[in-house]
């Protein structure tokens, strides 16, 4: 995958997590991710499209996504509460979004969020993207984000 | 003063309910989409509105688009992650008065909303 895209998501993390919930981020060595299984329990995805086409998800074990989610919004929240996935969804949003504002030269959209909670739970992205795990530590815990995201056909031809 | 938050996160919406209502601004309606927005503002008639810009069933611009047919003076302050300088333009070409990235601190939403009411008001 090219590196413009990961670097984006490096500094949104650490720019979102900061502004809303006052943590830094310590981001570990990027990999390729092997199979479709979810990293951890609690995953927050974000479809792109236009110059660029793919998924971003943000995965978390359910204790830190609690933890998280508490910093986040002030107040805790059930994990199988609608006001948690909702939280979820927003930091997958900022996170991609502000991502997204950093590509050079794309017009990009982004889709409003899901997020999916289980132990196990599969995400299959295109057969054709590689997806790219970045694991992340905070002092509340770990939690990656996976990127399986490439240049759109049309636009890999116009340039 | 009454103020409308558009935005299909609760989430978002009780963040900033939070720096209003820290503010002093306690009128507030939540609408979750643009159609939801356009069903409310007619009876609620807000001095002010916080729109988000990728919300379900009808987005921010789209709804700002239509507010702006008829009411051209009520100011509304784009509150979204879209920030490309292209879609600020596109934003302000729609009728938007002013605009927030999110992320953002309670201090700079609250800088926008003081600033955007204080250039209506002169």
């Amino acid at each position: 995958m090219d590196p413009q895209f990961i670097t984006p998501f490096i500094k949104s993390i650490q720019n979102v997590f900061s502004t809303m919930l006052h943590m830094p981020v310590t981001i570990n060595q990027p990999a390729i991710k092997q199979g479709n299984s979810a990293t951890y329990d609690v995953s927050g995805i974000i479809g792109m499209s236009g110059d660029v086409v793919g998924s971003v998800v943000l995965s978390f074990p359910k204790e830190t996504a609690s933890k998280l989610i508490t910093a986040f919004c002030g107040m805790e929240f059930p994990v199988d509460s609608p006001d948690f996935a909702d939280a979820v969804g927003e930091l997958v949003n900022m996170v991609s979004g502000s991502a997204k504002g950093m590509f050079v030269d794309k017009d990009v959209s982004i889709s409003c969020p899901s997020v999916v909670i289980g132990t196990g739970h599969q995400i299959t992205s295109r057969s054709d993207t590689p997806c790219v795990t970045i694991p992340c530590t905070t002092s509340q815990g770990d939690l990656a984000i996976e990127i399986a995201i490439r240049e759109s056909n049309a636009a890999s031809k116009a340039a | 003063m009454k103020i409308l938050l558009v935005d299909d996160s609760k989430t978002m919406r009780s963040i900033q309910k939070s720096v209003l209502t820290q503010l002093g601004y306690t009128e507030i309606e939540e609408a979750c989409d643009g159609q939801d927005a356009l069903s409310k503002v007619g009876a609620f008639e807000p001095d002010l509105m916080l729109v988000d810009w990728n919300m379900p069933n009808m987005d921010g611009i789209t709804f700002v688009k239509h507010v702006r047919q008829t009411d051209k003076n009520t100011p509304i302050i784009m509150v979204t992650t879209e920030s490309e300088k292209s879609r600020v333009i596109e934003a302000i070409k729609a009728g938007v008065n002013n605009y927030v990235v999110k992320p953002f601190t309670p201090e700079s939403l609250s800088q926008r909303i003081t600033e955007t009411l204080t250039k209506k008001a002169a």
